[in-house]
């Protein structure tokens, strides 16, 4: 077996930046993100404008458009930005964690894992709240996730990219058969998950995203401190241990935040796929390979480029609308094969 | 002293320019494993609502008398095409996807995981759901298009002065993603009868297949089967590494490019027969270097009966687990090859 996962150090190109550069990028970035949400709140099958939007936020008056923006269009924003974030962390947390710059929340079978818990439910009991659904999302993909980890750790070398990979891939396989072979037994399961397997950020009230928030919050807070140690993580572990890590508990820990972070995302949005992917490397670009820096970067990228899916997804056959999880595989699968074409040389 | 017995038998011509190298156990390995998969078939051709002996069976199938002369018409139109599909898809796929292994030096490769299965997946499903009027024998013809174009296309975009094995494999997971994405926008918004046959489709079946199908997929078979075990030495070649396979004269492009295709016939008719069976192609290879080693010679022949052994048994499980409803063949051997896979990660565990 060839361990093509341990060159990925060439793939964190870019220069480390002075401080006050990566501050001011981080404050811009901030700001294009306002301006997505501005624009996924006003933009839609109807079209408002700003003014009434502030008036929805300071002085709702019930009017339809007030309800629309307070009801749909800010839940769905938000939904939109935090999925985001919550997937382009832990893409890069895996990418750090793994060594390898092809890692993804979807590799590790994450996504389907709780896709097959939600057919299953949805198979037993019926047609379940979104809530129940979120809940039911969130413990199979922790489950998948930590079966993954548990499978590729057996051994005395411990947990290495190659492993994780194959037995992420395996059991992702396993796991999608599961889901349509449930389907095909039910034709009432498949319609009624038919939309939320293609992953959609559509119809989700601040209820659900309330219930969510502590665990993406406590996800991303765990992340953003947890920098250093997966910087030095990168450098490899011999060099990591050197350096006084203690690395087991490191690798603990970021496995913990993946999940925590790519579950309550699935929880909220379905499987939604290469933002994790795609993110971490734009972003290492100008950030460089200091994830004290890249992991909040990521975050702000993520949220901005899912917000951007999100939109388009609506605008392109409107009024009808695509579930975005295809407009980001449609745009980052090429991503991903264009990193393939530049990185690995041999 | 006695000399050791070397473990490869060498059976060479010197009137063609052929020459195998066999591993001593492979006669007898491919031995009991026809008489295996010839037992399956025969106890499969049985079973159903209408049981029938498995003497009766054979009986039938030599075209000698048997108390129930309903029989005939059971086994010779309804049940044997099916189970005889059922092998050659699996040897098929176990051949296709012990090439991929060898050709990419790596044993995740399989049809499934470089996206030609998706390619096929991806045309039935559109014709399926797009034209659901259109007759039923241009499905295979879309479908073997599908895998072709697929595997072209990673093969083009692979190109970059040369094509290195682990490109071709991250290329295929990235066109298998995008096809996959647009399979499932089909199923998000098609209608819901439509979609479900499209899912049976993409789960992989060989409910209902006819002698047609057999004749179908029997010229692409004949063909490449026996291109394959000629090219079995440059895949040994091969798997020492490009520059190693250079320096011993392979022209490996070319050679790449041939057993390309002939991975792509095999498994393209495959699919377009039964749909997208996974696992078999990734899992057939690995029981096969079990039993025989790794040169090809013995390789290929022994994952092809491994393959349709698996398929054909995968397909009467698929029967008889949840008598009446049936579950595509598809499905079980994945549920069977995961955990297998499973086992072999964790036998590998300190390698």
């Amino acid at each position: 077996m060839r361990k093509w996962g341990d060159d990925s150090n060439s793939s964190t190109r870019g220069k480390n930046q002075p401080y006050k550069f990566q501050l001011v990028g981080l404050v811009v970035g901030i700001f294009l993100l306002i301006g997505c949400l501005m624009l996924s709140i006003t933009l839609g099958a109807a079209d408002v404008d700003l003014a009434t939007v502030w008036q929805a936020l300071t002085a709702f008056d019930g009017s339809t458009n007030h309800l629309i923006i307070t009801n749909v269009r800010l839940p769905r924003a938000l939904v939109a930005l935090l999925v985001g974030a919550a997937l382009a962390v832990a893409g890069a947390l895996m990418q750090g964690l793994t060594r390898n710059p092809l890692a993804d929340p979807g590799i590790l079978g994450i996504s389907t894992g709780a896709a097959f818990a939600v057919v299953l439910s949805t198979f037993f009991w019926g047609n379940v709240s979104v809530q129940v659904q979120a809940w039911v999302a969130f413990a199979g993909g922790a489950i998948a996730a930590v079966s993954v980890y548990l499978l590729s750790s057996v051994g005395r070398s411990g947990i290495t990219p190659l492993k994780l990979i194959l037995a992420g891939a395996v059991l992702s396989y396993l796991l999608s058969a599961l889901t349509t072979g449930t389907l095909i037994l039910s034709q009432r399961t498949l319609d009624e998950v038919r939309f939320w397997l293609a992953g959609s950020v559509a119809g989700r009230d601040l209820n659900i995203l309330l219930q969510v928030l502590p665990y993406l919050l406590i996800g991303l807070v765990l992340a953003f401190s947890m920098g250093k140690q997966i910087t030095a993580l990168t450098l490899g572990e011999d060099v990591a241990k050197g350096l006084g890590l203690k690395t087991g508990w490191v690798k603990a820990i970021a496995a913990l935040v993946v999940v925590l972070l790519a579950g309550s995302a699935v929880a909220l949005a379905g499987p939604i796929g290469f933002i994790g992917l795609v993110v971490p490397h734009i972003v290492r670009f100008w950030v460089g390979v200091d994830y004290r820096w890249l992991l909040p970067h990521a975050a702000v990228w993520g949220a901005i480029l899912l917000s951007l899916a999100d939109l388009a997804a609506r605008l392109v056959i409107k009024p009808q609308e695509l579930p975005v999880g295809i407009m980001t595989a449609l745009v980052g699968a090429p991503f991903f094969i264009y990193l393939a074409r530049s990185q690995v040389k041999r | 002293m006695k000399p050791i017995e070397p473990p490869w038998l060498v059976i060479r011509s010197s009137a063609w320019p052929l020459s195998f190298k066999i591993n001593r156990r492979a006669p007898l390995v491919l031995l009991g494993l026809a008489v295996a998969a010839l037992l399956v078939m025969i106890w499969s051709v049985g079973y159903g609502e209408y049981p029938i002996s498995p003497l009766d069976v054979i009986k039938t199938i030599l075209g000698l008398p048997t108390t129930n002369p309903d029989d005939a018409f059971v086994i010779n139109t309804l049940r044997l095409p099916r189970v005889i599909v059922a092998f050659l898809v699996g040897a098929g796929l176990a051949i296709a996807g012990t090439i991929l292994q060898g050709l990419t030096r790596n044993p995740l490769a399989s049809p499934e995981i470089v996206g030609v299965q998706a390619g096929a997946g991806l045309a039935a499903v559109s014709l399926i759901v797009l034209f659901p009027s259109l007759p039923a024998f241009v499905l295979p013809i879309a479908a073997f298009a599908g895998a072709f174009i697929a595997a072209l296309l990673v093969y083009g975009l692979a190109w970059e002065r040369g094509s290195a094995p682990i490109r071709l494999i991250l290329v295929g997971v990235g066109v298998g993603a995008i096809a996959s994405a647009l399979s499932s926008l089909l199923i998000t918004f098609g209608n819901i009868e439509d979609v479900s046959q499209a899912l049976v489709w993409l789960a992989g079946s060989v409910y209902g297949r006819t002698w047609e199908h057999v004749q179908a997929l029997l010229p692409w078979l004949g063909v490449f089967i026996p291109l394959s075990l000629l090219c079995a030495r440059d895949l040994n070649t091969l798997n020492l590494g490009d520059e190693v396979a250079r320096g011993l004269g392979v022209p490996i492009e070319w050679q790449r490019g041939l057993l390309l295709i002939t991975c792509v016939a095999l498994s393209g008719a495959s699919v377009a027969t039964a749909g997208t069976i996974g696992f078999v192609g990734l899992m057939s290879p690995h029981l096969a270097r079990q039993l025989v080693g790794p040169a090809h010679e013995g390789l290929l022949p022994t994952a092809a009966l491994v393959g349709g052994l698996t398929v054909a048994l995968a397909d009467f499980l698929g029967r008889s687990l949840f008598a009446p409803i049936e579950l595509p063949c598809g499905v079980i051997t994945a549920v069977v090859g995961a955990p297998y896979f499973l086992y072999l990660l964790y036998r590998n565990r300190n390698a």
